[in-house]
C-alpha cells in the first residue's frame, strides 16, 4: 500500500476541512456583494491609479456606513495589475470568474482598457472606466464615467478661440506618441480646419512616453509662436512627461501670456509635483476641479482629506468620475433590485446622479455620461481656477463626427437597436463607413 | 505828524484789503484742489468699483481706468492683483488687500477692522486680465528709481504696445541715463510707433530699424505681426527686417543646438558615468543602476524637505548637502549589493543581469512603498533657476550648472582612478586580476569598493537629475537604457569613450530631432549604434591589450 492508514486519515480529514473552509467561503459570498478595483498599484500607472484605488475604498465603507445595498454589505476586492498590460486581462479575468464580482471599476489607460475588454464581453460584467479618452469605442459591458474628445478638447479649442480666450489664431498639438493623443490630435486638427485655420497654422508634435528633454521642442514652440499670429499649445502629453515639460516652460521663459498652454491629462495631481508659481495662468480642461465652490465637492474633499489622514491630500476628475460611476452603479441596483449583470445594465441606462460641480449627471444610452466642461487656470497654490465653463452639461460624442471612419456611426444600448456602433448611412450594426 | 497818520492809515487798509484779496485767492485755490481731489477720488472710486463686479471685462477696464488716475495706490493695488492679494468683499463691495502686515483697505492702506479674509471674495484673474495689468505695472514703473523694475517695465510695454503708455515713455527715455535701459526704452517707443498707424511712413520705418537691431523672437513676432497689418513702404521694411533676423536667428538656432546636444550629453554622461565604472571597468551588467540614480534624487527630496521645516535660510545650499550625501547613501548601498548579491555571481552575466533587475524592482517598490508613488517636488535653488541670453543663445541657468557639474564629477572620478592609490589597485585588479592578488591586493575589498564607487557616483547623478525631472519612484528605468547605450557605444572600460560617446550622441540627437521629431529621432539613434556595434563591437574606443582578453 502506497498510504498508511494515518496519512490517508489525516488527507480525508485535510479534505473536508477544506471543503468547510470552501462553504464558508460560499456562505460569506452570499452575504455581501462584491466590488472588484482593479488599478496598478505598482509601476509606471502606480502614480495615477493608487488614488483611484483610494477613493474606492472610502466610497465602499461609506456606503456600507449607510446599510450596504439591497441589505447586504459591499466588500471590495483589490488587485494588482502592475501596469502590465496583458496582467489587467489575467487579473479582471480572476475577478469576475474566480471572485465572483458585481462590477468592477479600473482601468486608466486605453490600452488596458482595450485589453481587459474580451474578458468583460465573454464573462459578461460590468467596467466603469474614470479616465478621459480618445472615444470611438462604446462597449455594452463597459460604462464610460471619463470623458469623451468632445467633453474636454473641443470645448477647450472653443475657449481658447473665442474673446475671452485670447483668439488664437495658430496651434501647437503637442502630444506622447500613443493611441489617446493621435486620435484627439486627429480630431482637433479636423475640428480646426472646420474652423479655417490653415494646415501651415497647426503644427503637430508627438514625444515618446516620459520624454524628458524638452528644450528643441520648447524653442521650437517659441519659434512657431512669432509668426505675429497668437498661439497656444493644446497638450496631450501623459502625465510623467508633463514635470520636465513644465520646468522647461519656466526655465525658458515662456509666460501663459504669450503662449497659454491647455492640457488634457494635468491635474491637481501631477502639479502636486511641480514648483508652479513660473506656470501660473496655463490652462487645463477637465470636468472637475478640486477648487469648485460646491457643498457636495467640499464635503467629498472634507471626507477624503480624513479617510486618507493626510489634509494635503488633492482631488481630481478621474477620482469625480468613480464618485459618478459609483453612486450610478448603486442607484441601478436599487432600481433593477438584483445584481444580475443584464438587468443592471439596463437599469444603469438614465440613471442620474449629482456630480460635484453642482449638477446632474446622467448615464445616457451610449453608456457614457454628460458632463460639464471647465477650464481652469493654474494658480501658485498648485490648485486651478475655473475662468469658463459651459453653460450646461454636454452629451458625450463618443464616434467623433470630425473623423471620416466614425462620423456615420451612432451608439444606442437600448432596445431595439442594442448596437455599439450602428452606421446609419447603411442601417447595418458594427460597420465602420 | 498827520500827514504820516494818513499814509499810516492808507498803508494799514492796503494791507487789510490785501490780506483779504489773498484769503480770498487761498479759498478759491483751496476749493479748486478740492474739487480736483474729488474728481480725483469719484474716478478712483468708479475704477475701483468694477474689481468688485467678479466679471473678467470689467477687471480689465477697472486696471486701466485706475492705472489711469495716477493716485499713489495704484501701484500697490496692481501689485497686490497680481499677487492675486486682492479681494472684496460681495456684500458691500469694498475693496481688500492681503499685505505683509495683514488685510489693509484698498483704497486708503490702512488696516481694515470687522472684517476677516474668509468673508472675502478674490479677484480672480485670467490671461486676458494679466496682459492688460502687466502693461499697466510696467507703464508704472518706467520712472521708478530701480533700475531693474524699469527695465521690466519697458520690456512690459515693449510687449503691450499701449498707445497710452507713449508720454511716459518719452518722459522715461529723457531721463534715463543708463544706456541699456535706454534702449530698452528706445524699442518700447518703437513698438509703440510701429503699431500706431496714426503715426507717418518716416518715423514707423525708422521704428523698424530700431526692432531689428533688436533681433530676437519677440522681434520677429511684432515685425510679422505689422507687417500683416500694413501696406506700401512700411509693409515691406517689416517683412524685410523680419527676414534678416530670421536668418540671422536661425545661424544661432545651430549653435543653440550644440548647446542643447551638450546640455542633453551632460545628462547622459551623468547617468552613465557611474556605469562606466561598475559595467564599463568591472564588467558587472549592473541592472540597478537607474535605481542609484532615483535614490539619489530621493536624497535631495528628503534633504530639502528637512531644511524647508527646520532652516528655510539654507535652501539655496541643499544640493551642496544633499551632494555628499547621496555619495555615501548609494554608495554603502552599492557595497551592500555587490557583497550579498553581486559577489556571488562573478562570471555569471546572466544570473547578474537577472539578479540586479530583479533588485531594480524591488528598490523602485521599496520606495513606492516608503514615499508614495506620485512626484515629489524637489525645488531648484535660486542660482539654477531662470534663464540668461548670451548673444544669440538663451541659456538656462540649470542646464548650464548640470553641464559643468557634469563635467566636474568626470574630472574628479579621472583624478580618483589616476592618482589614488585606490585608482591604482582598481586599474590593477580590473586588468589582471590574479596578478594584482599576487602583489597583495586585497581583490574582493577592491570589487566591493569600486561598486560603491560606480553606486555613489549614480546616486550624485540623482542630486542633479532631481533638478530636472520627475522625482518618482520610475526615475531610474528611463535613463538605464540610455547609460548602456552611452557606455557600449563609448567603449568598454573607457572612461574618455563614455565622455565622447554622452556627448556627440546629445548633439546627435538634437540635430535629428527638429527633423526627425523626437521618436524617430531616438530610434535613427538607435540603429546608428546597432550598426556601429556591428563594424566595431569594442565601441569608440576599444581598449587593447591584455585586458581584452582577460
Amino acid at each position: 500500500m502506497l498510504f498508511s492508514r494515518r496519512s490517508m486519515l489525516r488527507a480525508t480529514s485535510a479534505m473536508i476541512g477544506g471543503a468547510m473552509a470552501l462553504a464558508s467561503v460560499g456562505a460569506q459570498a452570499a452575504d455581501t456583494i462584491k466590488v472588484g478595483i482593479l488599478h496598478s498599484l505598482s509601476g509606471t500607472m502606480a502614480i495615477s491609479e493608487t488614488t483611484l484605488k483610494d477613493v474606492m475604498l472610502m466610497l465602499i465603507e461609506e456606503q456600507n456606513k449607510k446599510g450596504g445595498v439591497l441589505g447586504k454589505k459591499l466588500e471590495a476586492v483589490v488587485v494588482d495589475p502592475a501596469s502590465n498590460w496583458p496582467l489587467f486581462a489575467e487579473k479582471a479575468r480572476e475577478l469576475v470568474a474566480k471572485d465572483k464580482v458585481a462590477a468592477v471599476f479600473g482601468c486608466w489607460t486605453s490600452v488596458s482598457r482595450k485589453s481587459v475588454l474580451p474578458v468583460f464581453e465573454e464573462l459578461n460584467s460590468i467596467l466603469f472606466y474614470p479616465v478621459q479618452y480618445e472615444g470611438e469605442e462604446s462597449q455594452r459591458n463597459v460604462f464610460y464615467t471619463g470623458a469623451a474628445p468632445n467633453q474636454q478638447a473641443i470645448p477647450a479649442v472653443d475657449y481658447l478661440m473665442s474673446k475671452d480666450g485670447g483668439e488664437v489664431k495658430r496651434w501647437v498639438l503637442a502630444g506622447t506618441d500613443y493611441v489617446y493623443p493621435r486620435t484627439t490630435n486627429k480630431i482637433l486638427e479636423a475640428y480646426l480646419k472646420s474652423k479655417g485655420v490653415k494646415a501651415e497654422d497647426i503644427m503637430i508634435n508627438y514625444t515618446p512616453f516620459g520624454h524628458s528633454d524638452w528644450q528643441t521642442i520648447v524653442a521650437d514652440i517659441k519659434k512657431f509662436g512669432s509668426a505675429g499670429k497668437k498661439t497656444a499649445v493644446v497638450s496631450t502629453i501623459n502625465g510623467d512627461a508633463n514635470v520636465p515639460f513644465y520646468k522647461e516652460l519656466g526655465n525658458q521663459g515662456l509666460k501663459a501670456t504669450d503662449i497659454p498652454v491647455v492640457a488634457f491629462s494635468v491635474g491637481e495631481e501631477e502639479l502636486a509635483g511641480i514648483d508652479t508659481k513660473p506656470l501660473v495662468g496655463h490652462l487645463a480642461a477637465w470636468n472637475y476641479f478640486q477648487s469648485v465652490d460646491d457643498a457636495a465637492n467640499k464635503d467629498f474633499i472634507a471626507k477624503w482629506k480624513a479617510f486618507t489622514k493626510n489634509p494635503k491630500r488633492v482631488t481630481n476628475d478621474p477620482m469625480e468620475a468613480h464618485v459618478i460611476g459609483f453612486s450610478m452603479w448603486i442607484k441601478a441596483i436599487e432600481k433593477a433590485g438584483t445584481t444580475d449583470t443584464n438587468a443592471v445594465i439596463d437599469a444603469l441606462i438614465g440613471v442620474s446622479v449629482p456630480n460635484l460641480t453642482g449638477g446632474y449627471s446622467t448615464m445616457m444610452p451610449n453608456h457614457h455620461i454628460t458632463k460639464p466642461v471647465l477650464i481652469g487656470e493654474v494658480q501658485a497654490d498648485g490648485q486651478f481656477n475655473t475662468v469658463w465653463q459651459t453653460p450646461g452639461t454636454v452629451v458625450a460624442e463618443e464616434w467623433s463626427p470630425h473623423l471620416d471612419g466614425s462620423k456615420d456611426l451612432i451608439s444606442d444600448w437600448r432596445k431595439p437597436l442594442n448596437c455599439g456602433n450602428f452606421n446609419v448611412k447603411t442601417g447595418k450594426c458594427g460597420g465602420k463607413s | 505828524m498827520r500827514k504820516t497818520r494818513l499814509m499810516g492809515a492808507a498803508l494799514r487798509r492796503l494791507a487789510a484789503a490785501m490780506t483779504s484779496g489773498m484769503a480770498l485767492c487761498l479759498v478759491a485755490i483751496t476749493l479748486c484742489c478740492v474739487s480736483v481731489q474729488d474728481a480725483h477720488a469719484d474716478a478712483l472710486d468708479d475704477a475701483l468699483a468694477k474689481f468688485s463686479t467678479d466679471r473678467f471685462p470689467d477687471t480689465q477696464a477697472a486696471i486701466q481706468e485706475l492705472a489711469a488716475t495716477a493716485t499713489p495706490r495704484a501701484g500697490a493695488i496692481l501689485d497686490a492683483l497680481a499677487a492675486s492679494k486682492l479681494s472684496f468683499d460681495p456684500a458691500t463691495k469694498m475693496l481688500y488687500l492681503t499685505a505683509a502686515s495683514g488685510l489693509v483697505e484698498a483704497k486708503t492702506g490702512a488696516p481694515a477692522s470687522g472684517i476677516s479674509e474668509s468673508q472675502l471674495k478674490r479677484v480672480r484673474l485670467n490671461n486676458g486680465v494679466r496682459s492688460v495689468l502687466q502693461a499697466a505695472q510696467g507703464a508704472l514703473t518706467l520712472l521708478s528709481p530701480d533700475p531693474a523694475k524699469r527695465l521690466s517695465g519697458a520690456e512690459a510695454v515693449f510687449k503691450s504696445r499701449d498707445l497710452t503708455a507713449l508720454p511716459n515713455v518719452e518722459l522715461a527715455l529723457a531721463a534715463e541715463k543708463e544706456p541699456r535701459i535706454r534702449m530698452a526704452f528706445e524699442q518700447a517707443r518703437a513698438a509703440i510707433l510701429l503699431t500706431d498707424k496714426a503715426q507717418d511712413d518716416i518715423k514707423r520705418l525708422g521704428a523698424i530699424d530700431i526692432i531689428k537691431a533688436r533681433g530676437d523672437q519677440d522681434a520677429v513676432s511684432l515685425l510679422a505681426t505689422i507687417a500683416g497689418a500694413s501696406e506700401g513702404r512700411v509693409k515691406l521694411a517689416a517683412e524685410e527686417a523680419a527676414k534678416s533676423i530670421q536668418a540671422r536667428l536661425a545661424l544661432w538656432g545651430n549653435v543653440q543646438n550644440i548647446w542643447y546636444g551638450l546640455s542633453l550629453g551632460s545628462v547622459l554622461l551623468l547617468a552613465a558615468i557611474g556605469l562606466a565604472i561598475t559595467f564599463g571597468v568591472m564588467g558587472i551588467i549592473n541592472m540597478a543602476h537607474g535605481e542609484m540614480v532615483m535614490l539619489g534624487a530621493y536624497t535631495t527630496f528628503v534633504v530639502q524637505e528637512w531644511i524647508r521645516a527646520h532652516s528655510p535660510a539654507l535652501f539655496d545650499y541643499s544640493l551642496f548637502i544633499a551632494i555628499p550625501l547621496a555619495f555615501i547613501i548609494t554608495g554603502v548601498i552599492g557595497i551592500l549589493i555587490e557583497r550579498v548579491i553581486i559577489r556571488h555571481l562573478y562570471g555569471r552575466p546572466l544570473e547578474t543581469l537577472l539578479a540586479t533587475f530583479g533588485l531594480s524592482l524591488i528598490l523602485q517598490q521599496a520606495v513606492r512603498s516608503l514615499f508614495g508613488a506620485n512626484n515629489r517636488e524637489v525645488g531648484a535653488p535660486s542660482f539654477m533657476s531662470g534663464s540668461f541670453d548670451l548673444g544669440g543663445l538663451a541659456i538656462t541657468s540649470g542646464r548650464m550648472w548640470i553641464i559643468v557639474f557634469s563635467l566636474a564629477v568626470f574630472a574628479s572620478l579621472l583624478a580618483v582612478l589616476r592618482m589614488t592609490s585606490f585608482g591604482l589597485r582598481m586599474r590593477a585588479v580590473t586588468q589582471n586580476r590574479r596578478m594584482a592578488s599576487a602583489m597583495g591586493i586585497d581583490t574582493n575589498r577592491i570589487d566591493a569598493l569600486a561598486f560603491g564607487l560606480g553606486s555613489g557616483i549614480a546616486g550624485i547623478a540623482g542630486v542633479a537629475l532631481s533638478q530636472i525631472d520627475n522625482v518618482s519612484p520610475n526615475l531610474g528605468q528611463s535613463y538605464i537604457i540610455d547609460s548602456f547605450m552611452v557606455v557600449v557605444f563609448g567603449g568598454v572600460g573607457n572612461l574618455w569613450g563614455t565622455l565622447v560617446a554622452a556627448l556627440s550622441l546629445g548633439i546627435a540627437n538634437k540635430f535629428l530631432e527638429p527633423f526627425a521629431g523626437a521618436v524617430l529621432g531616438k530610434i535613427l539613434l538607435l540603429v546608428f549604434i546597432i550598426l556601429f556595434i556591428q563594424k566595431r563591437p569594442r565601441g569608440l574606443f576599444a581598449l587593447k591589450g591584455r585586458a581584452v582578453e582577460a
